[in-house]
C-alpha cells in the first residue's frame, strides 16, 4: 500500500492549521489596524517618523542594535520594566503600524530602547555614549562605534557639531571629533522614540497595586 | 567492509543475498559521492568561518573593545553573520549532504541527476557567502534569522526549488515499497521549509505586513525553522544510524509514528511563544503556550524509543565514533525540548525572556542536538562514499570530548548566568548598569567569560575535525579492505555497516 499521499495531506494541513492560525488570523483581525485621530490636538497618532530619524532607524538595523536592545515594554506587573522606567505604561499593537519594519526585539543585554528618547533627550549624551560607551556609562558592554564619527584637524572656526569629550577620551590639540551623517541621523533616531500616547486601549490596564513605588532608576 | 560495486558482479545474486544487498547500498552511496561531498565540504568550511564569528562575538560581549573601531566587525554585525553561517552555511548544507544520502539509501535507489543537486549547491553557497557579506557590510535586514539582504534570498529560492525538485523525483522513483520513519521527516522537512521561508520572505520583506503582524511571522518563521526543518532531519537521522549501528530495530514503529504527528501538530504553533508579554493578541500567546506544552508528547514518545533502543547496547559507545556523537545529541534532544516547553510557561518567561538563558537555549538545540547528529551522520557516511577510513581515531576523540564538554559548559553557564540576568531584571531594586554597586550588566559578565571559554573548547574540536577530514581526502585509498576507525577495538562487536 502506498500511503504516500496521506502522509503529504497531513504533513500539508499542519502547517496549514498553524499558518491559518497565527498568520492569517491575525492579519485579518488587526492586519489593518489604523491610527487614531485626536481632534484636540488635530494630530493623528502613532506619528511618522521624521525624515532624519527614518534614516537613522536605517543605520539602526545595518548596525544590529536590536541584536542587545528590545523595543517593547511588558506591562506593569509583568517584568519591571515600568518600575526601571523603560515606559510609563505597556506597549500595544497601534505603537507599531506605522513602522515599515517592526523591531521588537528579543533580548536585553542592554536596555529597553522603546522610550529612550523619552528617557534621553540630550542629543550630546547620545553622541559621547556612541563615540565610547565608557564615558557616559562606565562598565558598560556596549559596542563603541567610532567609526561613526570623524577626526578632522581644526581649520578656522571649530565645528559647532564636534562632540565635546571629556579628559582623556579627548582629541589631539589642533583636531575635533565630529559625528557622520550617520551618527546624526541615528541620534536623531533614538530621540525620537518614545510612547507617550494615551490610546484606548492603553487606558484602565491592569495595574498591580503595590506597583506604586520606585522609580528612579532612570539609566 | 566496504565493497565496490563491481565485486558484487562476480557472485551470483542468486546465492549470496546479503552480499548483493551490500552491493547494491554500495552503489547507491558511490551514487552519491558528489553532491554530498560537495555539501559536506561547503558545511565544514561554513563551520570554520561561523566559529571564528562566534568566537569574535563571544570576546566582544565582555571586551567590548576588541576590534572596536572596526565597522564591519562591530557585535551587531559579527554575531548576525556567525548566526547566518553557522546555520544557512553549516547546517543547511550538512543538512541537505545527510538528507540526500538517507534518501537515497532508504528509498533503495541510486542518486539520480546529481548536476541538479550541483547546481542547487553552486546557488545556495553563492547566496550564502553572498548575504553574509551584505551582513558584514552593512546591508542586513534586522529581522532575526532572515538577515540575508534581498539581494541574496532570490539566489537560495532558486536552489531550493531545485533541491524539491529532485527530492519528488527521487521519492518517485524509490524502490523500496515501505516507508520508513526517516523518511517521513525527510519528507516533511523538505516540504516545510520553501512554504515557511517564501511566506517569511513575502509577508517580512516584499510586501511587509502591518505592525506586529510582522512579529508573529518572524517567529512563526525563524521558530519552525528549528522545529520543521532541523528537527525532523536530526531526527531522521536518529531513527537511521540508531539501529544501524547498533544492528537492530528500532523498538516500537508506532511510537515513532505517534511522535512524527504528535511533533508536526503541536511544533508549528509553538513559535508564537517568543513574543510573550508583547505587544500582540493575548489568545496567540495563549495558543502557542499550550503548543509548547505539548510539545512534550512527542519529544517524550520519542526519547522512549530511541532509548529502548539503546537499552542493552550502552557498551557500543566505547567504540563507535557515530554512535557517540548521535546518542548525545538524542540526549540533548529530549533535555532541550523540556526546558524549552517550559520556558513557555508565563512565569518563566518573565524571568528567561530577553536573557542569555534564551542564547543557551539555542545553542543547546541547534548544538548539542542538532550539529552533534550532522557530526555522527558525517562520521558515517564519509568513509562510504570515499572508501577510505577516518585517518585519526585520537582525531575524533579530541573532537568529541571537546565539543561535548565545550558545549555543556556554555549551555549550564549561560543558563545559569541567564536567570540571574533575568531574576536582577526583574527586581528595580538592582541597578541595571552600576560600577559601584552588583548592577544586572556586570553580574553577567563571568557567565560571559565561561562562554569565550566554552567557545575556545569548540573551536580546538571543530579543527580537528576538519584536519581529519582534510587528511581523509587527501590520502591514498587503501588497496585492499580496511577495517573501520573505533575509538578502541571491541572484543566481539559485529559492526553494522
Amino acid at each position: 500500500m502506498n500511503r504516500a499521499p496521506l502522509i503529504f495531506l497531513g504533513i500539508f494541513f499542519t502547517l496549514a492549521f498553524s499558518w491559518t492560525g497565527i498568520i492569517l488570523t491575525n492579519q485579518l483581525t488587526y492586519g489593518k489596524l489604523e491610527p487614531i485621530v485626536d481632534q484636540t490636538e488635530n494630530k493623528s497618532y502613532p506619528e511618522a517618523l521624521p525624515g532624519l530619524a527614518a534614516q537613522g532607524k536605517l543605520v539602526y538595523q545595518d548596525l544590529g542594535c536590536i541584536y542587545c536592545h528590545s523595543q517593547q515594554v511588558r506591562r506593569p506587573g509583568f517584568g519591571a520594566d515600568d518600575k526601571r522606567g523603560w515606559g510609563d505604561r505597556q506597549s500595544v499593537a497601534r505603537d507599531y503600524i506605522r513602522e515599515g519594519r517592526v523591531l521588537l526585539g528579543t533580548m536585553r543585554t542592554g536596555p529597553d530602547l522603546r522610550n529612550i528618547g523619552a528617557r534621553q533627550a540630550s542629543r550630546d549624551w547620545h553622541m559621547l555614549h556612541l563615540y565610547d560607551p565608557q564615558i557616559t556609562s562606565k562598565g558598560s558592554i556596549m559596542a563603541p562605534f567610532p567609526f561613526l564619527f570623524e577626526t578632522h584637524k581644526i581649520v578656522g572656526q571649530p565645528s559647532p557639531k564636534a562632540i565635546k569629550l571629556p579628559a582623556p577620551y579627548t582629541a589631539v590639540p589642533g583636531y575635533e571629533v565630529v559625528p557622520t551623517p550617520r551618527a546624526e541621523a541615528l541620534v536623531a533616531y533614538l530621540q525620537s522614540l518614545k510612547d507617550s500616547y494615551a490610546y484606548p486601549e492603553t487606558r484602565n490596564v491592569f495595574v498591580e497595586p503595590a506597583s506604586a513605588g520606585k522609580m528612579e532608576d532612570k539609566q | 567492509m566496504a565493497s565496490v560495486p563491481n565485486l558484487a558482479a562476480s557472485f551470483d545474486p542468486a546465492t549470496s543475498p546479503d552480499l548483493v544487498k551490500r552491493a547494491e547500498l554500495s552503489e547507491i552511496d558511490a551514487s552519491t559521492k558528489v553532491p554530498a561531498l560537495f555539501f559536506l565540504g561547503s558545511a565544514v568550511l561554513w563551520l570554520l568561518v561561523g566559529t571564528a564569528f562566534a568566537l569574535i562575538s563571544s570576546f566582544k560581549l565582555h571586551t567590548p573593545n576588541y576590534f572596536g573601531d572596526i565597522e564591519w566587525l562591530t557585535f551587531g554585525r559579527t554575531r548576525t553573520a556567525h548566526l547566518n553561517a553557522v546555520i544557512y552555511g553549516w547546517s543547511v548544507n550538512a543538512a541537505f549532504a545527510v538528507a540526500f544520502w538517507l534518501m537515497a539509501r532508504l528509498s533503495r535507489s541510486v542518486l539520480r541527476h546529481s548536476g541538479l543537486l550541483m547546481i542547487a549547491g553552486a546557488f545556495w553557497n553563492i547566496g550564502v557567502t553572498i548575504g553574509i557579506i551584505g551582513i558584514l557590510t552593512g546591508d542586513s535586514t534586522s529581522i532575526e534569522w532572515l538577515e540575508m539582504p534581498p539581494y541574496a534570498t532570490p539566489l537560495l529560492f532558486v536552489a531550493y526549488a531545485l533541491i524539491g525538485a529532485w527530492a519528488l523525483i527521487t521519492f518517485r522513483f524509490g524502490k523500496s515499497g515501505h516507508i520508513y520513519v526517516s523518511q517521513w521527516y525527510l519528507l516533511a522537512a523538505l516540504f516545510w521549509f520553501p512554504w515557511l521561508y517564501s511566506i517569511a520572505q513575502i509577508m517580512l520583506i516584499l510586501e511587509p505586513a502591518r505592525g506586529t503582524v510582522q512579529a508573529l511571522v518572524n517567529w512563526w518563521f525563524a521558530h519552525n525553522v528549528l522545529g520543521l526543518w532541523f528537527t525532523p532531519i536530526g531526527l531522521a537521522a536518529v531513527y537511521y544510524f540508531l539501529p544501524k549501528v547498533l544492528g537492530k530495530p528500532i523498538h516500537s514503529y508506532y511510537l515513532s509514528i505517534l511522535g512524527f504527528w504528535s511533533l508536526a501538530l503541536f511544533y508549528n504553533w509553538a513559535g508564537v511563544h517568543h513574543l510573550i508579554g508583547g505587544p500582540v493578541p493575548a489568545w496567540v500567546l495563549s495558543a502557542g503556550i499550550a503548543a509548547s506544552f505539548m510539545m512534550a508528547i512527542p519529544v517524550i514518545v520519542t526519547g522512549i524509543n530511541h532509548h529502548m533502543t539503546m537499552v542493552g547496547s550502552f557498551s557500543a559507545l566505547k567504540y563507535s565514533p557515530t554512535l557517540r556523537f548521535i546518542v548525545f545529541g538524542a540526549v540533548s534532544y529530549t533535555i532541550t525540548s523540556l526546558i524549552g516547553s517550559l520556558m513557555a510557561d508565563r512565569q518563566v518567561n518573565e524571568v528567561v525572556h530577553f536573557t542569555h538563558f534564551t542564547v543557551a537555549h539555542a545553542h543547546q538545540g541547534m548544538y548539542a542536538f542538532f550539529t552533534m547528529v550532522m557530526f555522527g551522520s558525517i562520521y558515517y557516511i564519509l568513509p562510504r562514499i570515499l572508501l577510505k577510513e577516518w585517518p585519526s581515531a585520537m582525531l575524533i576523540s579530541v573532537h568529541f570530548w571537546t565539543v561535548a564538554v565545550g558545549i555543556t559548559v556554555y549551555v549550564v553557564g549561560l543558563s545559569i548566568g541567564g536567570i540571574k540576568q533575568g531574576l536582577e531584571m526583574n527586581n528595580a531594586d538592582i541597578p541595571f548598569l552600576s560600577t559601584t554597586a552588583a548592577s544586572v550588566v556586570t553580574n553577567t559578565i563571568p557567565y560571559l567569560l565561561s562562554r569565550s571559554l566554552s567557545g575556545v573548547l569548540m573551536t580546538i574540536g571543530h579543527m580537528a575535525f576538519a584536519v581529519n577530514i582534510s587528511w581523509m581526502l587527501l590520502r591514498p585509498r587503501a588497496p585492499q579492505a580496511t577495517t573501520p576507525t573505533l575509538f578502541q577495538n571491541p572484543p566481539e562487536m559485529e559492526v553494522a555497516r
